[in-house]
């Protein structure tokens, strides 16, 4: 393991460990309205500050970790393993079913995210949590986020097909489902383990951007995306530093998830 | 052969440098006494009878003479292009004395022709003037008789309220003019307009007004209106001194300009916008049947009205440039406003009192009613408004000390429209509204209960409750009335219906705030429109 990839690691479990010790480091929770302290800068009480309407922007930044890290992991492997059913099927079964199946998968590609998000959005019952609100947003992404892996995933089973061992194994009488359980999808492993990482930070900027169109997760819950939202109107890095700290983080996690996955990329090569 | 070249290039250079000088001298000269500022949509029309959106309204203000205009500041009604005006007792007629020798900028002279000529394009159902629906208020023709070259009496089939406050927005438009509706009577002239880039109004020379010491209006020679959606932009364009007033500015980017430039920023006072909230009261609306029975409740309204705590979302949420709302109407208004009405001190306690006289109980932190169901519901408000957002935050903060959960929503505005007009599907909305106008006609369509724009239960076949009935009755009498002490009475009744039925629940009154460069002199800003610039004509740079 390279030394790089050792420091995002630890990072990553770091930022894990820290924000799933939430409840202990900021006791005060992510709601609380602190209204005589309102975008007040970082004192020994609000380590970073508070907003505009007095919440703690430590603690919002710890619980917004949470939520992302661990629903972004989540959305991705429902992506990578509907990527993996319908690329890897595709590319297997090979003619006419891989013809279908990749015409599906352009479909998808070329359907408008953000309108369906909006349009998903404005369906979805009012009266719901902000949990709910947030685990629908990121199911939806992973609903949404398999296309571009399916591609790959139907490309790299449709190559195994013709492989030595798979025929090696067909000559022997293994056929159908068997074939595909036992000889083809494990050798997809690399690929898949790639996909899924790569997908865990585009679902974290997504939901970032749609945080920041009001999407996404919903009041008083915090996520990345909703604590980017106040750096909108800011005119300079000078200005209030503490407000970044999101940004920072967020660069922080994307890039040791990269560090971590440019490791697995070389494992799937 | 090289030296001709390099004569005709160094001679090329001297005249490209003597060019950009000249254009340079041209340009600051032209500069003089030119007024800068942003618009923030394209105008949709110079024509000041079809003028529907606030660029166009501007343009019109600056270039649009009226024979009577509500002065911004003392918000009476001044004489202009008329010298005098009676209204008739029974609301029905105006007579308007003119002023004589007074010419178009194009040099066309006015006269009484012109007002008939104006008055009967703004009554031709074909124009489809949104200036004429005031007027329209019974079915029959406009008579127009003119007396003489001055003086000229306009009849209209049914009595129209506050009929002369009614022409603040009825710019004079030429019968005879080959110009048409470029031709005005205002002080500035449009004179050059890039669509999606600027709009040149220059100087009217024929413009009939002068100071007290005898200098003809305007001083400025012109005014450059830069089409800037984008507000960190006209902010920033600001700060460069490259535009000299901002209308309308919000308090975090007022707070940000006073931190460094006091000097520029003013804060006029509680202006005539609301901020507020309503539950939905529609019978068919898709809601469970305990909701709406909630929803209808007054009790459960006014308790939701006292548990929102307005002076902390008038302190947090705009810094302290806002007022809690009262009512209905903002005490900026001040001939209409109902000065018995108070602002809702915030009490949990007085909200909880309430609630339990409908049958509400406490169980372990969380309001229950009498059948048992935990009092739950979502607020809507449109997404990227975060000064909506970050109220909606703190009512929901609120909420929760009386034990009521709600869900906050932010949702596009189409589909916020679509769920308040045509699906009902929502239980409280948290929207703003904005009043142009001071007369209480104007808001007829929110007040009637067969109105589309009766936000809470629109369209109603005849009034459900009996305070809607009796707001009807009274919103139609003011409007039938030209007593302005009877119609007073009326509309100050319709407030404490308001408040007592709470309907509505009013929640702040923002400021008007505004930025004008130091190099502007004369400006007032005031908490109408147009706040900075009302007195357009008496601004000096």
């Amino acid at each position: 393991m390279s030394a790089g990839r050792r420091v995002a690691c630890a990072v990553l479990l770091l930022v894990a460990g820290v924000s799933l010790a939430a409840n202990w480091l900021a006791p005060g929770g992510y709601a609380k309205q602190y209204r005589e302290a309102t975008d007040a800068p970082p004192s020994r009480q609000h380590w970073l500050g508070t907003d505009e309407i007095g919440r703690d922007r430590f603690a919002r930044v710890l619980y917004g970790t949470r939520i992302s890290l661990l629903l972004a992991p989540a959305a991705a492997l429902l992506s990578t393993l509907m990527a993996a059913l319908i690329g890897g099927l595709a590319g297997y079964l090979g003619g006419v079913w891989a013809r279908i199946a990749m015409a599906v998968t352009d479909l998808f590609l070329s359907l408008p995210w953000l309108f369906l998000l909006i349009m998903v959005r404005a369906l979805m019952p009012l009266n719901v949590s902000p949990l709910f609100s947030i685990v629908v947003t990121f199911f939806m992404l992973g609903l949404l986020g398999w296309t571009s892996a399916a591609r790959v995933l139907c490309a790299s089973s449709a190559t195994l097909k013709d492989s030595d061992f798979v025929r090696q194994a067909r000559a022997s009488g293994v056929r159908g489902a068997r074939l595909f359980w036992i000889h083809v999808l494990p050798n997809l492993k690399p690929v898949l383990y790639a996909q899924f990482w790569v997908s865990i930070p585009v679902f974290i900027l997504s939901e970032a951007n749609l945080g920041i169109l009001g999407l996404g997760v919903a009041e008083p819950m915090p996520s990345w995306g909703s604590l980017l939202k106040e750096l909108e109107g800011l005119v300079s890095v000078g200005e209030e530093p503490w407000k970044f700290v999101p940004l920072a983080l967020l660069i922080v996690v994307v890039t040791s998830f990269q560090l971590v996955l440019s490791n697995q990329e070389e494992v799937a090569v | 052969m090289s030296s001709f070249r390099k004569y005709t290039q160094n001679s090329f250079r001297s005249i490209v440098f003597s060019l950009l000088c000249l254009g340079i001298l041209a340009a600051n000269a032209l500069a003089q006494g030119e007024l800068r500022f942003c618009l923030r949509s394209e105008p949709k029309t110079f024509d000041p009878l079809k003028v529907d959106d606030d660029a166009s309204s501007a343009i019109r203000y600056l270039t649009g003479g009226l024979l009577v205009r509500m002065n911004r500041q003392t918000q009476a009604l001044e004489p202009e292009l008329a010298t005098s005006w009676k209204v008739s007792k029974d609301g029905k007629q105006i007579s308007f004395t003119l002023r004589s020798g007074i010419s178009f900028s194009d040099g066309t002279p006015f006269s009484a022709e012109d007002v008939a000529y104006t008055v009967q394009q703004l009554m031709d159902p074909a124009l489809h003037s949104p200036t004429g629906d005031s007027f329209r208020s019974g079915p029959g023709n406009v008579e127009t008789k003119i007396i003489s070259p001055t003086q000229i009496s306009i009849t209209f089939p049914a009595p129209v309220a506050a009929l002369d406050r009614q022409f603040d927005g009825v710019a004079m438009v030429s019968a005879h003019s080959p110009k048409k509706e470029m031709a005005v009577l205002g002080p500035f002239m449009v004179a050059d307009y890039k669509p999606g880039a600027t709009i040149l109004l220059k100087k009217n020379p024929n413009y009939w007004k002068s100071d007290a010491q005898g200098r003809k209006l305007p001083y400025l020679d012109s005014i450059r209106l830069d089409i800037q959606s984008n507000r960190d932009v006209e902010m920033l364009r600001f700060k460069r001194g490259e535009i000299d007033l901002i209308n309308s500015l919000d308090s975090e980017y007022f707070d940000k300009l006073a931190a460094t430039n006091p000097q520029v920023v003013h804060d006029a006072g509680a202006s005539l916008d609301s901020e507020q909230m309503w539950f939905n009261q529609v019978a068919k609306a898709p809601l469970p049947a305990y909701k709406k029975a909630w929803f209808r409740s007054a009790n459960f309204r006014r308790a939701i009205s006292a548990a929102v705590n307005r002076d902390d979302l008038a302190r947090v949420v705009f810094r302290g440039h806002a007022q809690p709302a009262v009512g209905p109407v903002s005490p900026a208004n001040k001939f209409w406003f109902n000065a018995k009405l108070k602002p809702e001190n915030y009490s949990p306690d007085a909200a909880l009192k309430l609630l339990q006289a409908d049958g509400f109980r406490m169980e372990n932190g969380t309001l229950k009613d009498k059948d048992g169901n935990a009092v739950i519901f979502s607020i809507i408000t449109n997404s990227g408004n975060k000064y909506r957002e970050r109220m909606a935050s703190m009512i929901q903060d609120d909420m929760q000390k009386i034990g009521i959960h709600v869900n906050v929503v932010t949702l596009d505005f189409p589909s916020l429209i679509d769920r308040m007009m045509q699906s009902f599907d929502y239980e409280a909305i948290l929207l703003g509204l904005t009043n142009a106008g001071l007369d209480p006609s104007d808001q007829m369509n929110v007040w009637l209960s067969s109105s589309e724009n009766h936000q809470w239960n629109p369209q109603e076949k005849s009034p459900e409750t009996a305070w809607e009935a009796e707001i009807d009755k009274l919103m139609r009498a003011q409007a039938s009335s030209s007593d302005p002490k009877k119609r007073k009475e009326s509309f100050d009744r319709v407030q404490e219906i308001a408040v007592e039925q709470a309907p509505f629940i009013y929640l702040v009154n923002k400021n008007a705030l505004s930025a004008i460069s130091p190099s502007v002199h004369g400006a007032n800003p005031v908490i109408l429109l147009p706040q900075t610039y009302w007195n357009a004509e008496l601004l000096t740079k």
